[in-house]
């Protein structure tokens, strides 16, 4: 097992979130929308220009910005 | 009985489908006072009860940082509605359920639909609603809002709940032992001296405070700052205690809690996945296709541009009707008013002004058509996925590209939908920069201007001089953008948090009433500001008219000229018809007439506040290579940029001159000294930035919430369009390019 940062993480790899490295609003969003420690995740795709980032979670679909998902730290297999 | 009742949820839940659903036509679109948030409501006829029946805005959360949700939580606890019916997405429970428990720890009635079961059951969701009902001792009524099944189990259940009014304890979520002990701690603080407790429940305050919650605190410190000073006091001990043993803070804490709890309770048998949930549905089939990396952008141009078509080529012909309507009103007006300031007022003050301004009603209906089909298919969030990182680099939002292409991002567009497009924007920073910016672009109302210039003096180079200014336009908008985030609206850019909603086919309904909301609230403007401005701007062009004896002056010389043709001439006119062939010398009479006319409506404009305006303004427009005459057009270009052609027109004496015909005046133009290609090039530039239409200024004002940005838009950008000009002309003169 190996934590890596969001933004690293490949097309289509999954992980499950282990921390949530940043607070006041973007951490609140980040939260508000099910992104928070134990939560599965994968990679769903990139946009055309590489950022934002596409992530499946619980079964939806949800943007990030690069910088966005440089604050989720997650573990890999 | 009358019973009120909020409709809450999540983005995407279909909530506004249940609320149309429920409400049909019968609703009302407001603004709730201060923000620009809307304010839907509607009443339902329940077995003979009234319902009166809230749409709130949708919000994944109850936090202080977007008006959304502080409009919300605000509503239900300054509103008190019997009932909040919280529409829940069956296929995303979890995350949907976080909003609820929400509620329920506010201890506010709720009564959940489980919406949407058919779409979650073919994604292989099975969810227990009875067993969901009994764990969160709420009723759960599964319902699907497009077909309208289960709309009458739901608000039966909701109108039972209203009518016991049974309030029951809020929600205990367990927070871990140190928060849970400072929750009791500043609930004993709170109970004791009544803090807040006559609007909040004494432990949502203390779960607002260590969430750090800007509303609440700041309300707290107003009402009683040494309690409010204690409950901070435990805040800080609980949070440092937290960051030391666990690295983390308070609001982290709950947030992941809360979310714990969701999952103790799907676990209890409420769920069951068939599936693997992260298998591709065909909606994610659709996006390895329409955002993949080459076919994405090439699909997404094409949709903009059919947008662009359909919008503009299918309204051209109800905008015929309305512009032969509202020409055949001032013909009739013209024909049975006798002569004089108050047929004036009527044909060029109300009818032209309100005409034109209603002109744009088949327009903006098609906009919104064709916005709310890509909005409610999902589309429009793959089209902000894609262009974000462009938009970004100048303070924007992906989204923003709409308003750019419906202002006339593509050459011929309109910014007034193009402004009531950034609606679609969630962001407020991004969203104020973008209708501030939308102005610049060129607009269908622009191009006349454009091509009279052109065809003046660059007719060999029309195209190019036509892309250039298309690109001027985009170069403009997106660097003031950027201008305006790092300084008057500057700010962290909003989280790009946003969901990616599964593809779905809009219904009817929804469209309908979408489009006709906008419709409506638009033709109301007109009536009522709209028509109101363009009876001033008429006074402007036509007060304080020519004196007493320059009129008869001109009358004296009509008289001559009629006296020198004789009596057949004058008698042949008179009778003749437009298209009655004349013979030489009453044609000849004809056209002295016409000239004398012409001369007088260039005294009479000239004489006017408009025209004095101008000649006052020649001091500094005169840098920018403008005389009167063009200052008096450009005043006029703020009723409508079109004016600037018609005005020229009879600035140079030619009369009235029909923007779609411009051909004499480019002549005049081309032939009149003080004139160059490069004066020509310095009133394109300045026509592309200057003060945008007054109908653009009040949607700016009704879409911002204030007639600041109004009246910011119109000095910024006359300022700008002016320095730019002024740059191009003078910078041209001393290298001596174009100046002949």
């Amino acid at each position: 097992m190996e934590k890596i940062m969001m933004r690293k993480m490949k097309d289509n790899q999954s992980g499950v979130i282990s921390a949530i490295k940043v607070g006041g609003e973007l951490g609140r969003r980040i939260r508000d929308m099910g992104l928070v420690p134990g939560a599965t995740v994968k990679i769903q795709g990139r946009a055309p220009l590489y950022d934002p980032v596409a992530i499946r979670v619980m079964g939806f679909t949800l943007t990030l910005r690069n910088n966005e998902a440089d604050h989720i730290e997650v573990e890999v297999g | 009985m009358e019973a009120k009742i909020a409709l809450t949820g999540n983005p995407n839940s279909g909530k506004t489908t249940l609320f149309n659903e429920l409400t049909g036509a019968r609703q009302h679109v407001g603004n709730y006072p201060g923000v620009t948030v809307e304010k839907k409501e509607g009443t339902y006829i329940h077995n003979g009860d009234k319902i009166h029946v809230v749409d709130l805005p949708g919000t994944y959360s109850l936090t202080a940082y977007s008006e959304e949700e502080v409009v919300a939580r605000d509503f239900l606890v300054n509103e008190n509605p019997d009932v909040v019916i919280d529409i829940v997405d069956a296929a995303n429970l979890e995350r949907n359920l976080y909003l609820a428990i929400q509620f329920l720890e506010m201890g506010v009635p709720v009564c959940i639909a489980l919406n949407m079961i058919d779409a979650a059951k073919s994604r292989g969701v099975e969810i227990n609603a009875e067993r969901l009902s009994t764990l969160l001792g709420n009723p759960v009524i599964p319902t699907i809002a497009r077909t309208g099944k289960g709309k009458k189990e739901l608000i039966t259940a909701a109108v039972k709940m209203a009518q016991e009014r049974e309030r029951k304890d809020p929600l205990k979520i367990s927070y871990g032992d140190d928060l849970d002990e400072a929750i009791l701690e500043m609930e004993k603080a709170i109970k004791t001296s009544n803090f807040l407790t006559d609007t909040y429940q004494a432990r949502w305050v203390a779960l607002k405070y260590l969430e750090n919650d800007k509303q609440i605190l700041s309300k707290g410190k107003g009402i009683n700052p040494s309690v409010s000073a204690r409950l901070e006091e435990i805040v800080e001990k609980v949070s440092l205690h937290l960051q030391r043993t666990l690295n983390i803070y308070p609001e982290a804490m709950i947030a992941d809690q809360r979310y714990g709890y969701i999952n103790s309770i799907i676990k209890q048998g409420v769920i069951q996945h068939k599936y693997d949930q992260n298998r591709l549905y065909t909606s994610d089939k659709i996006d390895k296709v329409v955002t993949n990396r080459f076919l994405g952008p090439i699909i997404m141009i094409a949709v903009l541009i059919a947008l662009y078509q359909f919008t503009f080529t299918y309204s051209e012909v109800p905008v015929g009707w309305f512009e032969s309507f509202f020409g055949w009103l001032g013909d009739t007006a013209s024909a049975h008013l006798p002569d004089g300031l108050l047929k004036s007022l009527v044909v060029s003050g109300v009818i032209d002004g309100v005409g034109g301004v209603l002109g744009f009603v088949p327009l903006i209906m098609f906009m919104f058509l064709g916005i709310a089909l890509l909005e409610d298919s999902g589309y429009l969030a793959r089209v902000a996925f894609m262009l974000d990182r462009v938009f970004r680099t100048f303070g924007l939002h992906g989204s923003s590209v709409m308003a750019y292409i419906v202002s006339g991002g593509i050459a011929g567009g309109c910014a007034v939908p193009g402004v009531m497009a950034t609606r679609t924007l969630k962001s407020p920073r991004e969203r104020l920069a973008t209708l501030l910016t939308v102005p610049f672009m060129s607009c269908g109302a622009k191009l006349p201007v454009f091509v009279l210039l052109i065809a003046a003096f660059f007719a060999k180079n029309e195209a190019t001089i036509m892309l250039a200014i298309t690109l001027i336009s985009w170069a403009g908008a997106l660097l003031v953008a950027k201008f305006l985030r790092v300084t008057i609206i500057k700010g962290e850019s909003t989280p790009f948090v946003m969901e990616l909603p599964p593809y779905r086919l809009p219904t009817f309904k929804g469209l309908a009433i979408h489009t006709w909301e906008r419709t409506w609230q638009y033709i109301k403007k007109a009536g009522t500001v709209i028509l109101g401005i363009s009876i001033i701007l008429w006074a402007m062009m036509t007060f304080p008219g020519l004196p007493g004896s320059r009129v008869q002056e001109f009358d004296n010389m009509r008289e001559t000229v009629k006296v020198a043709a004789g009596e057949t001439a004058v008698r042949e006119l008179e009778a003749s018809r437009e298209e009655t062939k004349l013979s030489g010398q009453s044609e000849a009479l004809q056209n002295q007439l016409i000239i004398i006319d012409g001369k007088e409506a260039e005294e009479g404009l000239r004489n006017s506040v408009a025209g004095r305006m101008g000649i006052a303004l020649e001091g500094v427009s005169k840098w920018a290579g403008f005389d009167w005459r063009t200052n008096i057009a450009l005043v006029g270009g703020f009723a409508a940029k079109e004016v600037v052609v018609s005005t020229l027109g009879t600035a140079y004496s030619l009369g009235e001159v029909d923007p779609e015909e411009t051909g004499s005046l480019s002549e005049t133009l081309a032939n009149t000294p003080g004139w160059s290609p490069l004066v020509a090039l310095s009133l394109i530039i300045f026509t592309v930035f200057y003060a945008p239409c007054f109908v653009t200024v009040v949607m700016i004002v009704r879409e911002s919430g204030s007639w600041k940005w109004g009246v910011f838009s119109m000095a910024f950008n006359t300022v700008l369009a002016l320095v730019l000009a002024t740059l191009v002309f003078q910078i041209g003169s001393i290298m001596g390019i174009l100046v002949s």
